[in-house]
């Protein structure tokens, strides 16, 4: 564990850890058979494995959530992106079909279905970094207008209809199972390795912390921080439009009304519950914890009978309560008391130097 | 209020121009666009946004934001149904109940954001969250309405004979407007809205009220999206957990539309006015035009807040470019 | 003058920020009727002082007295309302707002319940017109000049039935004439019996305006002195605080011989920009430090932000290494090896969310580049290395900085840039805020590294520090650069009087 995760980053996420764990409990004991396992034709199955396989989704937008996040940002759009990559993605494979026609055409190759819609997830990334890091328009507002006009490019693409297809190999992206786990899981370890490696074994994890924590020392310290900036949200775009491609792939349909519909908080809960602070330090595995206790709060909500739609109201609660341990007043206490310790002990030192 | 600083009100006649270009647009290409009751019945449908959008013009000019609007209004549409039909409770004290929960819900929001400096955004999202979901927890189901009063309430009104009726519910968002506008010029708390939008630090040592005015604003903005609430169960007649869903965006669409700088200080409550009849507008155009998708409003919005958004920035950065 | 009871006064007021001490038992006395200088270096406290009687700050420590009464402000605008008003030194004024708003601000007349309008415009150009100033008060206060807006902050704190009006460098943005003219309106106000605070680091102007000074230094009260009992000279002295020993302790020895000898790194020729600089030429060396002399606002920091690349000039050539070209901003300077600790470490320098190993690995990862990752064991090796040389006192090198006390915060953001191997390093006020032990060993830290070939700039408002420190002075006043001090001309007394403007007394060596 000590080698994935440093010993900082290990303590940041111990409170999250913990709620977890005590999620896991509550359902150990108040949910029956919650943990019980079961390999069906060599693949995983059980309500445990569940919120991995559903969560999954929520996982990848949070990731790329958590790089703008950290730059002192938000992306409030990743749930148009998502629609949009998935009604790409829908609409190639079967063109025709809001014109009413039933056959499918030939068939596209995988990698286009896949890589097409990716790109233009990224390029709608790249229109909120755009508009974040050049025009400096906050980015609540910014990625606003993507959020309101993007599901309506979402339903021009699918002229407001559910486009369903059939294509197996596209399908095992949402579905599918690999080496006996559920695809969308390994998906989300991919992009877990893949940014770990990103931020933290390039400079490129250390200069988002810098620009979000202090732009104007970064600027002195020669950090291009629009560029830093503008890759977060291209990249936050690209982890929507995979989000997408998996939602869609799981139920074989575009829907833009409802594809990604409230995953921007989701996605925001996640990573603050992860303890990733607003402009400032981010922590990828927090991130990964908040997405699975946000995702284990629902099933658990929901395996006692109570509506999905209800479950908001907890979600809202816990996000609530994480936010203000952490908000900066209460912190600021926490290390003024800090500070009169070491004022004692520097003067001490001092003395003993004189 | 002499006109002389023009460059604040860039905007807002880049507004007004846009609105007569739509209007003037529709009643080229269509023959009953330019008729009364078209003209009133943007009043009508637009009633609960134009009220919201009035509460978020003052967010916006403190320099925050509220995106908990359009839950409120779901919460408080549902709320009412539940309580005057199921629970059988007088219209009077659901009214007044409903309008409580806004002052609650907008001062404790205010609270935290200004007392333990949590963004405001973070907030009001997660406001957003707890009443969507409240919402839902008073029932999954619309519920229909047929209190007296509320049915008395939707179908008042002045008429103006042929079938053509200005609305009680269009003259409760005008006088919420109207009140806006007063408020915003004539008295101190809207004075010192612009001054907290315009430079907190610099108004802190003015010695104006920060931390109340701040508090304030959200109070504000979520009694009346309360309110908003509360016209929306009139005009529909129903009560909805899954209603006015991104009814936040068009509030702050209005605003910024409206000519109101999104970094806060600048605006008037008057354009937000606009905003909301260019809103209005823009939905009847579609329906008039017939082929066009309901989407198609969503894109056009977009696209209007972003021209207004880089008309904004423009204009900043030429003040900049000026004082250097 | 005995007969009189202060309107307001304190006593031992203490203040800390975060550990460091800012105001250290600070009394101060004010009469009604007095124009009263308060006088000392940038980071002195005066700032600080006037916060504290004012409501903006609640002091650590200590008592204020206002008309025999023991008060607390806990906010500006209690203080505002007893009559105690202030006028910052940046302009604190709503720029979105017309001129007459900010003047009623907070405080509109109204007339059966709304605020009437008419009154504010009429009363702002009756208050404006008594600055003899005419002007449209309804346009907005962006479209006037600073020059304006300072009349207006002015006219603001007028309106107010004050009693005590405090003027925090009033005329830092006036010409001659706006200050002589707002000169005469102090002294109306005074006459009226009005008690002024004026704050200012216009000598000049202080001696001809006050009655009484008082001079902070270090956050302690140096004393309170009648102005037509004082010069110039001796003021200056007591501001920058003097100790006669200096000279003696010098740490820099120097062989003037060597320093034709030195090669030059970084040469600029009138290099000006407009309000923050004017023309001057400067000569960067290899292995010698280049002190920066000069009052708070004579241009030490615009040189060095114009050096680095944070401001454009307007006008200017530089050489660099012998090859022409300019640096364009500061990732520019940083490609060109150079460094830079800003004045204001919290704001400019630290990344607080960031651990003191990250902190100090920065400058050199920017420098080779986001891919060029260090890796984390090198980057625990560069740490510990600079955390010794520089002595930084923490557990470890995992700690956050944010945690860390000002002086080790300091020695951070050194450490950061001597890390990073620069060939030119700027020190804007090193030591300001820390205390003496770490004081001495960054002042040792600049020695060796200037023994290692390194080019340094140093800015600092003790001139001592700069004496023993440098091989060469560059002394500033008003924004132009009046003269350079190097070799055996190089002390304390000749330094002091050329900020003071006063060349022939300096030479008879009386000064204390």
């Amino acid at each position: 564990m000590r080698k994935i995760i440093s010993n900082e980053e290990f303590k940041r996420v111990l409170g999250p850890l913990a709620a977890f764990l005590l999620i896991m409990m509550f359902n150990m004991f108040f949910t029956p058979g919650f943990f019980n396992m079961q390999i069906k034709n060599g693949h995983l199955f059980g309500s445990f494995v569940d919120i991995f396989n559903r969560g999954a989704p929520v996982m990848i937008v949070a990731i790329g959530m958590t790089l703008v996040y950290a730059t002192g940002g938000i992306d409030l759009s990743v749930g148009s992106i998502m629609a949009i990559s998935g009604a790409v993605a829908a609409y190639m494979i079967r063109p025709d079909y809001t014109k009413g026609v039933i056959e499918y055409g030939t068939l596209p190759p995988l990698f286009a279905v896949i890589l097409i819609p990716l790109l233009v997830a990224g390029l709608l990334g790249l229109w909120n970094g755009i508009l974040v890091a050049y025009l400096k328009i906050q980015p609540i507002i910014a990625t606003l207008i993507l959020m309101v006009a993007g599901r309506g490019i979402a339903q021009l693409i699918t002229q407001g209809q559910i486009i369903t297809f059939e294509y197996p190999e596209f399908q095992f992206l949402g579905s599918g199972f690999l080496l006996g786990l559920p695809v969308s899981v390994i998906l989300v370890i991919v992009m877990l390795v893949l940014v770990n490696f990103l931020t933290r074994k390039t400079a490129l994890g250390i200069f988002i912390e810098s620009v979000g924590s202090n732009p104007t020392a970064s600027f002195y310290l020669g950090i291009n921080s629009r560029v830093i900036k503008l890759f977060s949200y291209l990249f936050c775009g690209i982890c929507a439009g995979l989000a997408g491609l998996i939602v869609t792939a799981d139920i074989k349909g575009a829907d833009a009304n409802n594809c990604g519909l409230w995953y921007e908080l989701d996605a925001i809960a996640s990573v603050i519950i992860g303890g990733t602070v607003w402009g400032g330090r981010f922590t990828l595995f927090g991130t990964l914890l908040g997405a699975i206790i946000i995702q284990s709060i629902t099933t658990t909500i929901l395996s006692r009978g109570v509506a999905p739609e209800q479950i908001l109201v907890f979600k809202a609660i816990v996000v609530m309560a994480v936010t203000l341990v952490q908000s900066s007043n209460m912190r600021k206490m926490i290390v003024d008391s800090v500070f009169v310790a070491n004022r004692k002990t520097d003067k001490t030192v001092n003395k003993g130097l004189n | 209020m002499e006109l002389k600083t023009i460059k604040n009100y860039i905007p807002l006649f880049a507004t007004i121009f846009v609105f007569i270009l739509i209007y003037t647009m529709g009643a080229m290409l269509y023959d009953n666009f330019l008729s009364l009751r078209v003209f009133l019945n943007l009043f009508l449908d637009n009633a609960f946004v134009g009220v919201i959008a009035v509460g978020m013009t003052f967010v916006i000019l403190s320099g925050g934001i509220d995106l908990s609007v359009g839950s409120v209004v779901a919460f408080v549409c549902i709320l009412s149904a539940k309580l005057l039909e199921v629970y059988q409770i007088n219209p009077f004290l659901v009214v007044l109940v409903c309008l409580l929960f806004g002052v609650f819900l907008g001062t404790v929001m205010g609270a935290v954001i200004h007392f333990f400096a949590v963004p405001d955004f973070l907030v009001t999202l997660v406001g957003m969250f707890l009443c969507r979901g409240l919402a839902y927890m008073v029932d999954l189901q619309s519920i229909p309405i047929r209190d007296e009063l509320f049915l008395a309430v939707n179908t008042m009104g002045i008429n103006f004979g042929g079938g053509v009726n200005f609305r009680l519910i269009s003259i409760i968002f005008i006088m919420v407007w109207a009140a806006g506008v007063y408020v915003s010029h004539y008295t101190r708390f809207g004075r010192n809205i612009y001054a907290l939008g315009g430079d907190v630090v610099s108004a802190n040592l003015m010695g104006i009220p920060i931390g109340k005015t701040r508090i304030l604003v959200y109070t504000m903005s979520s009694t009346l999206a309360a309110l908003g609430g509360l016209l929306y169960a009139v005009y529909t007649l129903s009560g909805y957990a899954a209603a006015a869903q991104g009814l936040e965006l068009d509030a702050i669409a209005a605003v910024v539309i409206g000519g109101t700088l999104l970094t806060g200080g600048v605006g008037f409550v008057e354009g937000t006015m606009v905003g909301v009849l260019i809103l209005g507008l823009i939905q009847t155009f579609i329906s008039f035009q017939g082929t066009l998708s309901s989407w198609w409003t969503n894109i056009i919005i977009g696209l209007l807040i972003f021209s207004f958004i880089l008309l904004q920035r423009f204009l900043s950065l030429r003040s900049d470019t000026d004082q250097k | 003058m005995n007969i009189k009871k202060p309107v307001l006064c304190c006593t031992s007021i203490t203040k800390f920020f975060s550990g460091v001490i800012a105001l250290d038992k600070v009394n101060f006395n004010l009469f009604p009727g007095e124009i009263h200088g308060l006088l000392g270096e940038n980071g002195a406290g005066k700032s600080t002082l006037i916060k504290c009687l004012t409501g903006v700050y609640l002091p650590d420590h200590g008592d204020i007295y206002y008309e025999g009464k023991r008060v607390v402000f806990a906010a500006p605008s209690e203080a505002r309302n007893r009559g105690i008003s202030t006028v910052y030194q940046e302009i604190n004024l709503i720029q979105t707002l017309s001129v007459a708003e900010n003047i009623f601000a907070g405080r509109q007349p109204l007339s059966k319940g709304r605020i009437n309008w008419k009154k504010i415009n009429e009363r702002s150009r009756e208050l404006l017109a008594m600055l003899d100033l005419d002007i449209d008060v309804t346009a907005l206060l962006s479209e006037y000049s600073t020059a304006v807006q300072q009349m207006v902050a002015i006219a603001r704190s007028l309106d107010i039935s004050a009693k005590v009006l405090i003027l925090d460098e009033p005329t830092s943005s006036l010409d001659e004439d706006e200050a002589h003219m707002l000169f005469n309106v102090i002294r109306k106000l005074r006459n009226e019996g009005m008690a002024i605070v004026f704050i200012s680091h216009f000598l000049d102007q202080v001696l001809e305006l006050c009655d009484t000074l008082t001079i902070l230094r270090n956050g302690e009260s140096v004393g309170e002195y009648r102005a037509n009992e004082i010069s110039k000279h001796e003021l200056i002295i007591k501001m920058l605080g003097k100790k006669l020993a200096a000279f003696e302790n010098r740490v820099a020895e120097l062989n003037s011989s060597d320093e034709s000898k030195k090669d030059v790194f970084y040469s600029v020729r009138s290099m000006s920009r407009r309000k923050s600089m004017k023309h001057f030429d400067l000569d960067l060396k290899k292995g010698e430090v280049l002190g920066l002399a000069g009052l708070l606002g004579s241009g030490r920091t615009e040189i060095a932000r114009l050096l680095f690349g944070i401001d454009k000039p307007h006008s200017g050539n530089t050489v660099i290494k012998g090859v022409s070209g300019s640096v364009l901003s500061p990732k520019n300077a940083v490609r060109h090896s150079f460094g830079y600790c800003p004045e204001d470490r919290k704001l400019e320098g630290l990344i607080p969310c960031l651990t003191i190993r990250e902190n100090i690995v920065l400058a050199l990862q920017v420098k080779k580049g986001l891919l060029k990752y260090i890796s984390l064991k090198k980057q625990r090796k560069i740490a510990e290395k600079f955390m010794q040389l520089v002595s930084i006192k923490a557990p470890s090198c995992e700690e956050n900085v944010s945690r860390l006390s000002g002086g080790n915060q300091q020695k951070v953001i050194i450490a950061r840039w001597l890390a990073a191997n620069p060939e030119f390093l700027i020190l804007d006020e090193p030591t300001r805020g820390i205390d003496v032990g770490a004081k001495f060993e960054i002042q040792k830290l600049i020695l060796k590294f200037r023994d290692l070939g390194m080019s340094i700039l140093f800015i600092s408002s003790e001139l001592d520090e700069l004496v023993r420190c440098c091989d060469r002075v560059a002394v500033l006043r008003d924004r132009k650069k009046i003269t350079e001090y190097t070799g055996r001309s190089l002390c304390s007394e000749k330094i002091m009087a050329t900020i003071a403007h006063v060349t022939s007394e300096a030479e008879d060596g009386n000064l204390l």
